[in-house]
């Protein structure tokens, strides 16, 4: 494979004597949909906040679009184009839906550290932010506080404040958590017309979602990947049935 | 449009309306009280009112990052000390005629205003960023007691200044030279204060409503957000301290110039709390809360001093009374208008 979007060599994650990542190393390649399943205890959520920047790992090296940004923190790697959504809603409650997803255009615009104008009346801020909430079906909310958004109106919001930057990597964990069936519907079709848009690496419990949406399956089982390769042959594969998939059935 | 996020439109009109009526009445009694107590002969009315003023600067600068921030600084007197002490420092050369260092540059003493009060404000923006610069690594209950550690020990340091009067304060001759104002003028020197006052309002106001405005309120809201979505959320917090600090420092020169006095007391960590308890009890996060607040403090400590000498046994009482039941603060009641996002 050509040099992917982002890898990870040999990554581990230790919490005293506790091994979350073991030896883990994945890849994406640029438009690319790698799903990440295992079961509670994997080591997923530990994964996305090491590839966020959130947690040094232990050991191990992260390389995204050619350069090495293991000691890069969580603003500096969003800068470059690696985006996150929280598996929890992380917004700012207060703000507007609109308002969230401005500071995150205005995020990657570099227009930070300006003191002196109207930041709502900037239409440089607001116009795309406008645009990155419709793209999400949000372009009715736009004035309501995100904290009174609805639950599935947040994980959307969450998605928008991701997209707003025009990522290269969307890392989202667990977008379809808490979410109803038909919330989730609209999500997994949203998903869908992201895909190849942005390489996306997708760390997911709902087994239909990531069925019918990755490109690419690793199954992480105690920090370790046993197993990466098609959806169809994941399906098929009795290490992971064992681990994963048949401890789901019971 | 401000706080769009907030309410619908029909109670937000009468918000408005509110508002502007108290900001109207407000304004009316800053600038007729003093008039009014000159030409009733009342000295002591412009005096009080002038405190009042200089410290609801110094509180406005502290909403700027507790209301809005989410920063506790539980050492905000420590730049408004700083900035009063470079004022009757500079001014006690100048009187003495003895320079205040002469090695590796000779700095002397002044009285010039256009001097005195860049430095002033200088060294307390300095003060501001070193302390930032370590506290802010901080959150939460460490941030409160770093930046009350840091307040403390400038208060010891210029207790230990003998030649500053050490725990006596130290005595300014006259007020700062503004030239064309004569600041001797009780009356000249307080409208100037009040014009900064406003001043700073309208900047803070300014400020909060930017780009970068809307991170730091964004940090008060989710730090962990901001930084995810690409903000290096600690140098906007910095800038905003060392702002804050800038300000407070500001009111510091008013303060020396108004009582022609410093001392210790000027920055003691009391003095830290009386300003967030007139932050609170105006209103976080509003700007012209703060200047309520500082008119409330100030009033009834006047008032509820003149029946005992623990009147703050009587004060901590409303304050908890008002902190429960308004917890906008006294803007928030007044107004009907809630706090900045």
């Amino acid at each position: 494979m050509a040099d992917p979007l982002l890898a990870t060599e040999d990554l581990v994650k230790q919490f005293g004597g506790v091994t979350a990542t073991d030896r883990l190393s994945l890849s994406v390649a640029d438009g690319e949909l790698h799903a990440v399943i295992g079961p509670n205890g994997a080591g997923k959520t530990t994964l996305v906040a090491q590839l966020a920047g959130e947690l040094a790992p232990s050991a191990g090296r992260i390389r995204f679009a050619g350069a090495d940004i293991t000691a890069l923190g969580m603003a500096a790697r969003a800068r470059r184009g690696l985006a996150r959504s929280f598996q929890i809603a992380s917004l700012c409650r207060e703000f507007s839906a609109l308002d969230n997803v401005a500071l995150a255009v205005q995020a990657h615009s570099g227009h930070g550290f300006r003191f002196w104008r109207a930041a709502r009346a900037d239409e440089s801020l607001r116009a795309p932010a406008r645009a990155v909430l419709a793209q999400v079906g949000l372009a009715g909310r736009q004035d309501v506080p995100a904290g009174f958004l609805a639950h599935g109106e947040q994980r959307q919001l969450e998605l928008a404040m991701a997209l707003a930057g025009k990522p290269r990597l969307l890392l989202l964990d667990e977008p379809m958590a808490g979410m109803g069936q038909a919330d989730s519907a609209l999500m997994i079709a949203l998903l869908r017309t992201l895909k190849r848009r942005h390489a996306i690496l997708l760390v997911e419990h709902d087994m239909d979602a990531v069925f019918a949406l990755a490109d690419r399956v690793s199954v992480l089982v105690y920090g370790r990947c046993i197993a990466t390769g098609a959806p169809q042959d994941i399906r098929a594969d009795a290490a992971v049935r064992d681990a994963y998939l048949g401890e789901e059935a019971l | 449009m401000a706080d769009a996020e907030l309410a619908s439109a029909p109670p937000r009109r009468a918000a408005v309306r509110s508002e502007t009526a108290l900001l109207v009445l407000g304004l009316a009694i800053l600038v007729l009280a003093p008039l009014t107590a000159q030409l009733l002969g009342e000295p002591f009315y412009i005096r009080l009112f002038t405190r009042i003023a200089i410290m609801a600067i110094a509180a406005v600068s502290l909403d700027l990052i507790l209301g809005y921030g989410g920063m506790v600084s539980f050492g905000h007197a420590a730049f408004v000390g700083i900035g009063a002490y470079v004022a009757g420092i500079l001014a006690y050369h100048a009187a003495s005629g003895e320079a205040l260092t002469t090695w590796p540059i000779v700095i002397h003493g002044s009285q010039n205003a256009f001097i005195v009060w860049p430095a002033a404000i200088a060294l307390a923006a300095l003060a501001a960023f070193v302390i930032g610069l370590v506290s802010l690594r901080t959150t939460g209950i460490a941030f409160i007691m770093i930046t009350l550690a840091f307040a403390q020990m400038l208060y010891f340091v210029v207790i230990a200044l003998q030649k500053y009067g050490g725990e006596d304060g130290l005595q300014m001759s006259e007020r700062s030279r503004l030239f064309p104002l004569d600041l001797g003028d009780k009356l000249v020197f307080y409208y100037l204060v009040l014009a900064i006052l406003v001043a700073v309002i309208a900047f803070c106001r300014r400020l909060v409503e930017s780009p970068f405005g809307m991170v730091l309120r964004g940090c008060r809201q989710n730090e962990r957000r901001m930084r995810a979505v690409g903000f290096p959320t600690y140098r906007y917090r910095l800038a905003a301290f060392v702002i804050a600090g800038a300000l407070a420092g500001l009111a510091g020169i008013l303060l020396a110039n108004s009582q022609n006095y410093v001392s210790p007391a000027d920055m003691a960590w009391t003095r830290s709390g009386e300003l967030i308890v007139m932050v609170v009890l105006g209103g976080m996060g509003t700007l012209i809360g703060p200047v309520l607040g500082a008119a409330a403090y100030l009033l009834l400590e006047l008032l509820l001093g003149s029946f005992t000498t623990h009147w703050q046994a009587i004060f901590g009482p409303i304050l908890i009374v008002i902190v429960l039941f308004a917890r906008r603060g006294l803007y928030g009641a007044l107004a009907g208008r809630p706090a900045d996002g």
